[in-house]
């Protein structure tokens, strides 16, 4: 079967898996949330201050939260060694990754974009005009934390201390499109809001690169 | 072992001498003053902490291509070294910045980027020590080592795209930035000494670890008898 196929049917499993519980996104719905109301504490969260505040503490928020959700990624397929069956079930490894990418960043970018009214709301900033580029902003920051998040968590779930090591490896790691994010999104929320073009193309960037150092390291991270 | 210690001193003298030639030779620096003499120690330990993630990200590659557990032990002396002279580089800025800028920190993409860095990399160490089993210890850090280099240009190209506070590149920047002649030749020495040292300490380190690991080896066998 080609890499293709192979991930279409795997990507069909990783969301089959989640949709039958709902835990990660419904967890990290909740998570974001509590995120959210509690920075309106530490500064005073009117309009202007949310404007300048806001993209970065939205984006932090997610950082926080990708942490967290990619943990059982791997982990989940160590209660019944079912990595082994992925791992003999398809000739490209890289197609297990691509799949599992492909689900956190679907599961990120949903959770992302049920939030955002409830920030713009929370926050009195507006989205709407926008809404097309903050979304095309969302899905390329959730795809280079799942590309990134999804080889750690690959990483993480073979050591000790998992739970913690995760964020430590990932969150470091992710500082780019922390900041290219971030400049992007507050851009857009802007008075008067723009496209910051170069911050698009530092998260294609960003996206390029680790996804093409998966498919080149991806199958030993799995190795027994 | 006299050769080590001849190598040793050959390395501390070079030092010794580029530190004079910063204090001594090189001329005083117009708007700066004397402060700007902390540049030759500041920016040649930052040249030689990335050569020696350089030689970090070059063994882990061997490593993960080749799966000899002496190119696992050089990532780790490199990743070890290259983490002080970093600390050197972070520890000598604000000392810099202080009396230039008026503040011992801002967070500005260079210095935010050498710190992330720095995080990386005690991640890499931190990672090592929660992974029992020699070989897989070695895989999964060498393939951590790797993603964190690829990151390095990418934080570091936030540096061009959203820099603000840190100097333009001076060196190797573009037209309209250069040195000194003197300054210059003076730069490059400390480069080549902390170069130097940076090296001796690598291979001093190798050899350290290749020693722990003879010895988890033998106690090893020692437990199963």
């Amino acid at each position: 079967m080609s890499l293709f196929a192979n991930t279409t049917v795997l990507l069909g499993k990783e969301l089959r898996t989640e949709f039958r519980s709902r835990e990660l996104l419904t967890t990290t719905i909740v998570f974001i949330l509590i995120v959210l109301v509690l920075f309106s504490f530490t500064f005073d969260p009117l309009s202007d201050e949310a404007r300048r505040f806001g993209a970065g503490l939205l984006w932090l928020a997610f950082l926080f939260a990708a942490s967290l959700m990619l943990q059982p990624c791997f982990l989940r397929e160590q209660t019944n060694d079912t990595l082994s069956a992925l791992r003999l079930s398809v000739s490209d490894p890289f197609a297990i990754f691509l799949a599992k990418l492909a689900a956190n960043t679907l599961f990120l970018l949903l959770t992302e974009l049920l939030l955002l009214p409830i920030f713009a709301v929370m926050y009195n900033v507006r989205v709407l005009p926008v809404l097309h580029w903050i979304a095309l902003v969302f899905f390329l920051g959730s795809l280079g934390v799942s590309i990134a998040g999804t080889a750690l968590s690959a990483i993480s779930a073979q050591a000790r201390m998992r739970e913690l090591l995760l964020p430590l490896l990932l969150l470091p790691l992710l500082t780019p499109i922390l900041i290219a994010s971030t400049e992007v999104t507050s851009a857009l929320l802007d008075r008067s809001p723009y496209v910051q073009w170069k911050g698009v193309g530092f998260l294609v960037a960003f996206d390029v690169v680790f996804l093409t150092a998966l498919w080149l390291f991806g199958e030993y991270l799995l190795e027994e | 072992m006299w050769k080590r210690g001849f190598v040793g001193a050959a390395v501390l003298s070079l030092v010794a001498a580029s530190a004079y030639a910063s204090f001594f030779i090189a001329p005083t620096e117009r708007t700066m003053g004397l402060i700007q003499r902390i540049f030759y120690f500041h920016a040649a330990s930052a040249w030689a902490g990335m050569t020696a993630f350089s030689v970090c990200f070059v063994a882990n590659l061997l490593y993960v291509w080749r799966r000899q557990p002496k190119w696992d032990s050089l990532g780790v002396s490199a990743a070890e070294v290259g983490l002080a002279f970093i600390t050197i580089v972070l520890i000598t800025g604000p000392i810099w910045a202080k009396p230039v800028w008026g503040i011992y920190w801002t967070w500005d993409a260079r210095l935010t980027s050498t710190f992330v860095l720095w995080l990386l990399y005690i991640s890499y160490l931190l990672l090592r020590t929660l992974i029992e089993e020699p070989d897989r210890r070695a895989l999964l850090s060498a393939l951590f080592g790797i993603f964190a280099f690829l990151d390095v240009p990418l934080v570091f190209g936030a540096i061009r795209w959203w820099r603000t506070q840190h100097p333009a590149p001076v060196i190797m920047g573009g037209p309209g930035s250069g040195l000194e002649p003197t300054m210059r030749a003076v730069f490059f020495f400390s480069v080549f000494a902390l170069h130097a040292l940076m090296a001796f300490l690598i291979v001093e380190r190798y050899g350290l670890e290749k020693l722990r690991v003879e010895l988890e080896i033998v106690r090893r066998e020692a437990e199963a008898v």
